[in-house]
């Protein structure tokens, strides 16, 4: 106890040490609430969601905190539906919904769906989604849009089945009655301004149903996708990357504590045990010491991936086990070969202790402090490659990593395209991560190392 | 009296001859045991690697499979052969397919070919790859290596060399100034050394290409190349402004922490003290006392450095598109072409094993405390 304090007051005097152990707590208090509020069936279905999963999501749009930082307020994605959804991904609005009874049979069926609209720019895509349920007699349904100055335009007046998907921006008849402006475009447009500028207000747009048998019904879900979406944008397949994000930082830091922990943690107990018992055992860790520097460790991750299994716990076994025999057992080595020399261990011996018990609790937790900033001070680079092999294509395929965000950003251009959030998010976070875990080893190192104290 | 004179120094003699004939000894010794470890070490560490380049024969599970589908394919598209009957193209198909495997070796056991593959290793025999071909068109693992080990060594001998020497200078400048600002800021920015060289190459990209569209995306030279040496050099130099930033960036801080480290507990030592004491100017201080017992460790970690440029770097060279050894290495392994892994991995083990044998008499040399073969 008394120790501890003594390290605690210690750490306190390294400003980088503070500040990678607040990093570290956020980061687990984030990955937390990431596992509780996602679950991890969740995640990975979300992750391996298609259309079906994403519809709502505009296609790689960025992330919404961007208005806070451009002039121009970007739009965001609009929901509103009629009908409650099983497993909704996302918030909606509720639609207004009056059902009035007509005399020839069915119901007139009135849906209003009011929102405003702040922006400075158009929309990406409005698409309306409807569902009914009749028997013989298809809906009808006429669309109508009132915009802020009160104008009305007609959208569409249709029949609809069962499902049935109305993309508004690729309606070519209505783009004649915008005269040659794409939807999008065409209904927000001021039509005061010379260049198209959105007008700001109040939009309705009303649907107006009709069915034609008893228990005939229409349902309908509008969708504005906005040119901004979500805390993180979404990707190419309209995935909304706060998923991955968040759920990215317990994998991470799984990876990198279970990988840099198992590492240290068997080096030692092996070195001790060399050391220890010396002769042929002691040679014997020499020879696969020296060995394992002849392989050729990435190629070998990659040939596990490629041949026989990209799940990130098998590669994860398999880092930890190329990772047990190199240098570093020879440093924990030479240093056990002094403490072997100590008379306590020749006390323990004179009392007749037995040889395990020598190694796990004299030899061993001797050396504990020494191996501990080497701990951390590991953690990132087995972070990273996670990430590298993620990089190159290798990643687990189910679940979301933050190393599979650059993957798939720089597979479909982001870089060129302009998406720079798509790369620069995972990137920061995996930036951020190395450097709290490497500041707080570098600090533990110079506390532990007493020859590095005062450099 | 003369005569026990003649005596002793012929004694001597017979000593100094025999001390001199047994160091001889004792150095042919520890040669030929170092040799022969190194020797099975390499041996172990190459039949390992062509085991894991095997997955327990799952591979040729996956080849036979690819060679299966691949026949069945071309020979029921090829309208020349619609003529035949089904029977006829059957067996046609199943011959090609018995061609193909033994021009891969496939009908022979892996136990055998996995021999083979080793001894063939060993005599730096590499033959020819299973798919692969080099850009010129060779199918000779040898060309297809050699052919990318030109802009490996370019981009990644350059930026070490570089690292290197300026990461050495700079510490030992450093640990003269110890405690100025500089090294404070060094010491503070040694973490940033925890993301690897792709990773800020991503970085450099995303500011340099496509921000400000100063430099190139990634690829070694402009396309089409130019013909004039003179701007292929220049056009070389350019697309490798970003790679090598990002190699060096990735570990100049952390080097010159460890180097400035180093030289300052060598710094600390007694016999410093006493040469400063004797008034000795600072100049020789650094070079007789201080790099003098650290220069070991400075070789050793600059012939690793040169081993190590074998193979590249394999997602550095994927992040900048530079056609190195690690792309190659890395398709070889998608396309199963264990020949080239083989050859890339037993070239490095040769190299390390030279290196480490060399290095023991290396030490005896500049280091006069070290005997080769002494306990």
């Amino acid at each position: 106890m008394k120790n501890f304090l003594r390290f605690l007051s210690e750490i306190v005097q390294y400003p980088s040490a503070i500040v990678g152990v607040t990093i570290i707590t956020l980061m687990i208090a984030i990955g937390v609430y990431a596992m509780v509020s996602i679950p991890y069936d969740e995640a990975v279905r979300l992750w391996r969601g298609g259309e079906d999963v994403w519809y709502q999501n505009p296609r790689n749009a960025a992330p919404s905190w961007f208005n806070y930082f451009t002039p121009k307020k970007l739009p965001e994605t609009i929901l509103i539906t009629s009908f409650e959804e099983e497993n909704p991904v996302l918030r909606k609005e509720l639609a207004e919904k009056t059902i009035l009874p007509r005399e020839a049979g069915g119901d007139e069926i009135i849906l209003t769906y009011t929102f405003e609209y702040d922006y400075d720019e158009f929309p990406k895509d409005l698409i309306i989604y409807f569902r009914s349920r009749y028997n013989e007699k298809l809906p009808f349904v006429a669309v109508r849009w009132y915009t802020p100055d009160e104008r009305e335009i007609r959208v569409a007046d249709m029949s609809i089945q069962a499902r049935q998907t109305y993309r508004i921006v690729q309606d070519q008849r209505l783009v004649r009655r915008l005269r040659g402006l794409s939807p999008e475009i065409g209904l927000f447009a001021d039509p005061e301004s010379e260049t198209p500028v959105p007008l700001k207000g109040t939009y309705k747009m009303v649907i107006e149903g009709l069915t034609f048998e008893q228990a005939s019904n229409i349902d309908a879900e509008f969708v504005l996708h906005g040119q901004l979406h979500g805390w993180a944008g979404t990707d190419h397949l309209r995935r909304d990357l706060t998923v991955a994000l968040l759920w990215g930082i317990p994998i991470a830091l799984a990876f990198g504590l279970v990988a840099s922990l198992g590492t240290g943690v068997a080096t030692m107990i092996i070195a001790a045990i060399g050391v220890w018992f010396g002769g042929w055992v002691d040679d014997l860790i020499q020879r696969i010491t020296e060995i394992n520097l002849v392989l050729p460790f990435l190629s070998i991750l990659i040939m596990v991936g490629t041949f026989y299994s990209r799940s990130i716990w098998v590669i994860l076994g398999f880092t930890i086990l190329l990772s047990i025999f190199t240098g570093a057992i020879k440093s924990y080595r030479a240093i056990f070969m002094q403490v072997r020399e100590s008379t306590y261990i020749e006390a323990a011996r004179a009392y007749g202790a037995s040889d395990g018990r020598i190694i796990f609790r004299y030899l061993i937790p001797r050396i504990i402090p020494l191996l501990i900033p080497g701990l951390v001070i590991g953690i990132p680079a087995f972070v990273f490659l996670e990430a590298a092999l993620a990089f190159l294509g290798l990643g687990d395929p189910v679940l979301p990593t933050w190393g599979k965000i650059i993957n798939d950003a720089q597979f479909n251009g982001a870089l060129y395209n302009g998406f720079y959030y798509w790369i620069v998010q995972p990137a920061v976070l995996l930036m951020l991560t190395g450097l709290a875990f490497s500041s707080l080893g570098f600090a533990l190192d110079r506390i532990f190392n007493p020859r590095l104290r005062g450099m | 009296m003369t005569e026990s004179t003649a005596v002793q120094s012929n004694e001597a003699a017979s000593f100094a001859q025999k001390s001199a004939s047994q160091t001889f000894n004792r150095l042919l010794k520890y040669t030929a045991v170092r040799l022969v470890t190194l020797f099975v070490t390499v041996v172990i560490g190459v039949y390992l690697t062509i085991l894991i380049a095997n997955m327990g024969g799952y591979v040729d599970q996956i080849l036979k499979g690819e060679i299966r589908q691949g026949i069945s394919t071309a020979v029921s598209m090829d309208p020349a052969l619609r003529e035949l009957s089904v029977e006829q193209r059957s067996e046609m198909i199943a011959d090609r397919i018995r061609i193909e495997e033994e021009r891969l070796g496939l009908n022979r056991p892996f136990a055998i070919r996995s021999l083979t593959y080793l001894w063939n290793a060993l005599r730096l025999e590499f033959g020819r790859a299973m798919n692969m071909t080099s850009d010129s068109g060779s199918r000779l693992v040898k060309n297809i290596i050699l052919e990318r080990l030109p802009s490996t060594l370019v981009l990644f001998g350059l930026s070490n060399l570089a690292l290197f020497f300026t990461s050495v200078f700079l510490a030992l400048a450093l640990s003269r100034h110890y405690g100025s600002f500089i090294d404070k800021a060094v010491v503070a920015l040694s973490p940033t050394s925890a993301a690897p060289p792709w990773f800020y190459g991503i970085f450099l990209i995303l500011i340099f290409a496509a921000l400000l569209r100063w430099l190139p995306f990634g690829g070694m030279v402009a396309a089409p190349p130019p013909d004039n040496p003179f701007e292929y050099a220049l056009s070389l130099m350019r697309h490798m402004i970003l790679p090598a930033s990002s190699l060096i960036l990735s570990s100049i801080f952390l080097s010159i922490y460890n180097w400035r480290t180093f030289f300052l507990i060598y710094s600390s030592e007694d016999y410093v003290e006493m040469a400063k004491a004797k008034g000795l100017n600072s100049r020789d201080i650094e070079r007789r006392y201080i790099l003098r017992p650290t220069l070991p460790t400075i070789i050793t970690s600059f012939a690793l450095l040169l081993i190590g440029l074998w193979g590249g770097a394999i997602i550095t060279e994927t992040v900048f598109n530079w056609p190195g050894l690690g792309r190659t290495v890395f398709r070889a392994i998608g396309q199963y072409d264990t020949p080239v892994i083989v050859a890339s991995t037993i070239i490095f083990a040769y190299l390390l094993a030279v290196t480490v044998f060399l290095l023991d008499f290396i030490y005896a040399l500049v280091d006069p405390r070290v005997k080769v073969g002494g306990n």
